[in-house]
């Protein structure tokens, strides 16, 4: 009996959850796209290349449904919200919140393929070949945009070595876009 | 560790919170509609490999 490389399917849904949450960084839009990413990887198994990454096809898949789909529901979703940020908002913030939101403005002001690159390589553990393979693009293309975004980040919050303690909450809570409404 | 530049420890912070938060995220529990779905799938698999089997028989 040949093992069903779909039994795994379950072991990637949360860090599936957490790279579609980076790209939408809108938590429905974010299920709904893990949900049509399940559908195809479970109809298109048979591209998966045994042996291979499980965990780079699946995110293939993912940002092609959100490049063909849900980028432009993206745009159109005027909030969004946090409850990612839950668990990662609850680090007291009395003087981090301005940066807070400076550092969701300047996430938010990287360009999808930077934002993914950086999320991949910075955060998922993608090495650069990886991150490569998944985008569709050459290594140099990925390290290049990494480096941008890791510049234009730091660039736009251009802070002092005394505020960078603080900021560390700042970009924790960032990621996932921690916009609570404006009270 | 080559240089103490602020822009370099910048950046670590920003990988460093990046990856903290996108595991903090990964370890969420997942939401049940996904491990449905894949039993939706399954069954709707199964149940149309024995129609396979049906036509072919």
């Amino acid at each position: 009996m040949t093992a069903d490389p779909r039994d795994e399917l379950t072991n990637h849904l949360g860090p599936m959850r957490a790279f579609a949450m980076s790209l939408t960084r809108n938590s429905a839009l974010a299920d709904d796209m893990v949900q049509d990413a399940l559908v195809k990887a479970w109809t298109k198994i048979d591209t998966f290349e045994a042996g291979t990454n499980m965990r780079a096809w699946l995110f293939t898949i993912l940002r092609n449904t959100y490049y063909s789909h849900h980028r432009k529901a993206r745009r159109e979703v005027a909030d969004v919200d946090g409850i990612l940020s839950e668990a990662l908002a609850q680090k007291p913030d009395h003087d981090g919140r301005l940066q807070m939101r400076d550092f969701n403005a300047a996430f938010d002001e990287l360009n999808d393929e930077q934002r993914e690159a950086l999320v991949l390589v910075g955060a998922a553990g993608f090495s650069y070949e990886e991150a490569a393979e998944t985008c569709g693009v050459a290594v140099g293309t990925i390290k290049s945009r990494v480096n941008r975004a890791r510049a234009r980040l730091a660039e736009l919050m251009s802070i002092d070595d005394e505020s960078a303690i603080e900021m560390t909450d700042a970009v924790t809570a960032g990621i996932v876009t921690a916009q609570r409404s404006v009270a | 560790m080559s240089q103490h530049s602020p822009r370099s420890s910048l950046t670590d912070e920003i990988d460093a919170n990046l990856k903290r938060a996108f595991d903090k995220i990964s370890e969420e529990k997942v939401p049940d509609r996904f491990s449905d779905l894949l039993s939706q799938l399954r069954s709707a698999e199964q149940a149309k490999s024995r129609e396979g089997i049906n036509d072919d028989g």
